[in-house]
């Protein structure tokens, strides 16, 4: 392998890496369109040649699903794209969305081993690239399921858990059936994530991908109202059920003022947005409301995602208020840097305790606290403390709170014996098998709150687990005849 | 796709559809709901089962054209398609046998009450219904609401049917008569109805259920954009509801929040008819 890359690995070490080429930041909060164009083939080319190739490549480990990334990587450098992003689909059935969505800084990267003394191979970019590259080439080839299996699985939600669940099944050759009660497919990646992050095209396409795997999808179908998973089982003829519904459902801070109009759940106004058109009004039917001044509540992913999204519809000024500090935040650095490019103003250590209406029942301002941090709390982070006396307002006319969802309760609540902890999380093993046999959950549902790739790993061990249950099901009654005879 | 097997109009602006919807009809129970989409560009928005058949696979709609989705849904006719309906959503209404109960629908309202009123006559009630609206076409469904009911009144706004004056007028008279002895009330109508039956049946302590027609996008617990208060805590109509106890309802709120978007419902009910315009001169 090394004949391919004949520098030493002193000298990989000297090359810089390569960053995106993104679009300027003045020109994006004017559109949706992507911020980043990742990398290009020669900037792809010459990150690849950085790999130190470690025998012990430790940032297979890093990975969720355990991708080969050394493995890939070798075929960039061989320049068969087509290759590396089959390799990558070996352990991720979604590649181009893993590549712009994932937190590698976290995973992967955080582990490299040219990371310890210079910065890491940047493998989410070569992985957007491979999978970029794949989709401008025109390169993919569905891969042909000769060995087809009588057994019916069905999927609850289509987001990124139940679609790997579906296509690690498919694969396998299982009769696969996603249940997703929205009109469009994908789950978060399309109410959630807003196009600037994640174009819909990518989303379309990789969902075509699910399907030429033979997955069927069932839109506008509500699990636990149009048909319930015990009906599954006792009139559909699945064998086993997958829930990867989510954590959908938006928590509010519980402050005065948040019936008035003009307030969001985060949840809310990305779909309005996402899912809708809303910024599309009135080609679009679905309306959302602006104003000149937009707080976020919230210091996470999501919270970036609105306050980003509020730019672009059209806020002058966009604030993100975070009772915390910005060591504290959830967010991912490279979306707190990419706000901050974009003119959003971060209030730290500032938490708020009522939002104020006008005589028509519209916001007109918000009132804040200064807060600092005290003792560390039982998540490890510093507590923080309100400053007594401290408050201000800001006016503004948009709300929008980010501060967490937690699971749809229907399907928990219309499936007995489902077993479920705090907030209505279900409970799962390791293996994402539930209390009830034939049962399996992962992702948000299981978790309470995650990430894409966390509720693709899940996806994917529960489609083993699966297999393993479907499998064991077929042996039973035939061990009891052989006894028998 | 759902196809519409017929349409018929009950008035110049409320029209009664039967759609095709196999997965719904199966499931639904008086008081769910379903949540459409007409076309790519539309909306979801949230409309109550009037009545299904699971035999056929079918469900009925009955809708007042009075936003944008609605107005272009009753334009739309027998053998067009609608893009997309989920449901059954909400909770079933809880039906028992009270004894006697009253059943008030205001406007289109009674549309949906309907299937309740009968599923309460089913139960064994004595039914006593009041049909209202703001004029004699508005004033829907009384000869289904006279099948299913012991007794029925009928008020218009105006006088042009019925009493003139408001359902809570032969509702007083109801719940005030000791020997009718009224146990529970189920009330659908406008905001400002429903208030003022929930004031009134507060008076005389008698429990009343109302079906609170939030904004909603999704329908399905997700967005939060239907939250009401209710006994001042925050619940969702689409997944806590839609019914609720009336007398815990803040309606003052939730009138307010039903405003949010009325400037933008202007442009698009606007837009609408310059496209209904611009078809018809087409078609000239």
């Amino acid at each position: 392998m090394t004949v391919l890359n004949p520098l030493k690995p002193s000298e990989r070490m000297k090359i810089a890496r390569q960053e995106s080429i993104e679009q300027p930041a003045l020109d994006r909060v004017q559109n949706f369109t992507e911020v980043s164009f990742g990398v290009d083939e020669e900037r792809a080319m010459i990150e690849a040649t950085r790999c130190l190739e470690c025998k012990n490549a430790v940032c297979v480990e890093g990975c969720p699903v355990g991708i080969d990334i050394r493995g890939f990587i070798q075929l960039i450098l061989q320049k068969d794209y087509a290759g590396a992003v089959n390799k990558i689909r070996e352990a991720n059935y979604l590649p181009a969305i893993c590549g712009r969505v994932c937190p590698q800084e976290e995973q992967c990267e955080v582990v490299c081993t040219l990371g310890k003394k210079h910065m890491p191979v940047a493998i989410g970019k070569l992985e957007r690239f491979v999978a970029d590259y794949e989709l401008a080439h025109n390169l993919f080839v569905a891969p042909v399921i000769t060995n087809k299996r009588p057994e019916k699985v069905a999927i609850v939600g289509s987001g990124p858990a139940g679609l790997t669940c579906a296509a690690e099944l498919a694969k396998m050759g299982y009769q696969v059936t996603i249940f997703e009660a929205l009109h469009a497919v994908g789950g978060v990646l399309r109410y959630g994530i807003p196009e600037f992050r994640l174009p819909r095209q990518i989303l379309d396409i990789e969902m075509d991908r699910i399907k030429q795997l033979g997955v069927e999808i069932q839109t506008n179908f509500l699990v636990g109202r149009t048909a319930t998973i015990d009906e599954f089982f006792n009139e559909w003829g699945f064998s086993a059920v997958f829930l990867g519904t989510g954590a959908g459902t938006p928590n509010f801070m519980g402050i005065p003022g948040e019936g008035l109009t003009g307030v969001y759940s985060a949840n809310e106004f990305l779909t309005r947005v996402n899912l809708m058109g809303a910024n599309k009004f009135p080609r679009n039917d679905t309306p959302i409301r602006m104003g000149t001044n937009v707080a976020v509540i919230g210091g996470g992913n999501t919270a970036m995602d609105a306050v980003r999204t509020s730019k672009r519809l059209g806020a002058k000024r966009a604030l993100l208020i975070y009772r915390r500090s910005r060591q504290e935040m959830p967010a991912r650095q490279e979306e707190i840097h990419h706000a901050e490019q974009e003119g959003i103003e971060l209030l730290l250590l500032t938490n708020p305790t009522r939002i104020i209406g006008d005589e028509n029942h519209f916001v007109m301002g918000i009132e804040c606290q200064r807060m600092e941090l005290g003792e560390p709390d039982d998540s490890g982070r510093r507590r923080p403390v309100a400053v007594k006396g401290s408050e201000f307002v800001i006016p503004v006319q948009i709300v929008i709170e980010a501060i967490g969802q937690q699971p749809n309760p229907i399907i928990q609540s219309t499936t007995p014996g489902l077993k479920t902890g705090k907030r209505g999380v279900v409970d799962t093993n390791d293996k994402q098998g539930t209390s009830r046999p034939g049962i399996f959950a992962g992702g948000d549902l299981a978790r309470g709150g995650a990430t894409v790739i966390l509720a693709m790993r899940d996806g994917k061990t529960a489609a083993a687990s699966i297999h393993d249950y479907i499998q064991s099901q077929k042996n039973v009654p035939e061990q009891v005849e052989a006894k028998v005879s | 796709m759902f196809p519409i097997l017929s349409k018929e109009d009950l008035a110049p602006t409320v029209s009664k559809f039967l759609i095709k919807a196999p997965l719904v009809a199966k499931k639904r129970k008086a008081g769910n709901f379903v949540i459409i989409r007409l076309m790519e560009e539309g909306e979801r928005i949230p409309l109550t089962i009037v009545d299904s058949n699971p035999a056929e696979g079918t469900i009925t709609l009955i809708v007042q054209a009075i936003g944008k989705t609605t107005k272009q849904l009753c334009s739309m006719k027998a053998g067009d398609s609608i893009l997309d309906i989920v449901g059954p959503l909400g909770n079933p209404t809880p039906i028992e046998n009270h004894g006697a109960v009253a059943c008030v629908g205001g406007g289109v309202g009674t549309a949906e009450l309907y299937p309740i009123a009968k599923a309460l006559k089913d139960a064994g009630n004595r039914v006593y219904s009041i049909v209202g609206g703001r004029t004699k076409e508005l004033a829907i469904l009384e000869a289904e609401m006279t099948e299913c009911s012991d007794k029925v009144f009928v008020t218009t706004d105006d006088g042009s049917y019925g009493t003139k004056g408001i359902v809570t007028d032969p509702l007083r008279q109801l719940l005030t008569d000791p020997q009718i002895g009224i146990k529970a009330v189920y009330a659908i109508g406008p905001l400002p109805m429903m208030r003022a039956v929930a004031n009134l049946t507060k008076e005389f302590g008698v429990h009343t259920l109302v079906s609170l027609n939030a904004i909603m996008v999704d329908g399905t617990g997700m967005c939060g954009g239907c939250r009401v208060t209710i006994d001042g805590k925050m619940k969702f109509a689409c997944v806590d509801g839609p019914e609720f106890d009336a007398h815990q309802v803040d309606f003052d709120e939730l009138i307010l929040r039903n405003r949010s978007y009325l400037d933008f419902e202007k442009i698009s009910v606007e837009q609408f008819a310059a496209q209904q315009a611009a078809a018809r001169e087409v078609s000239r």
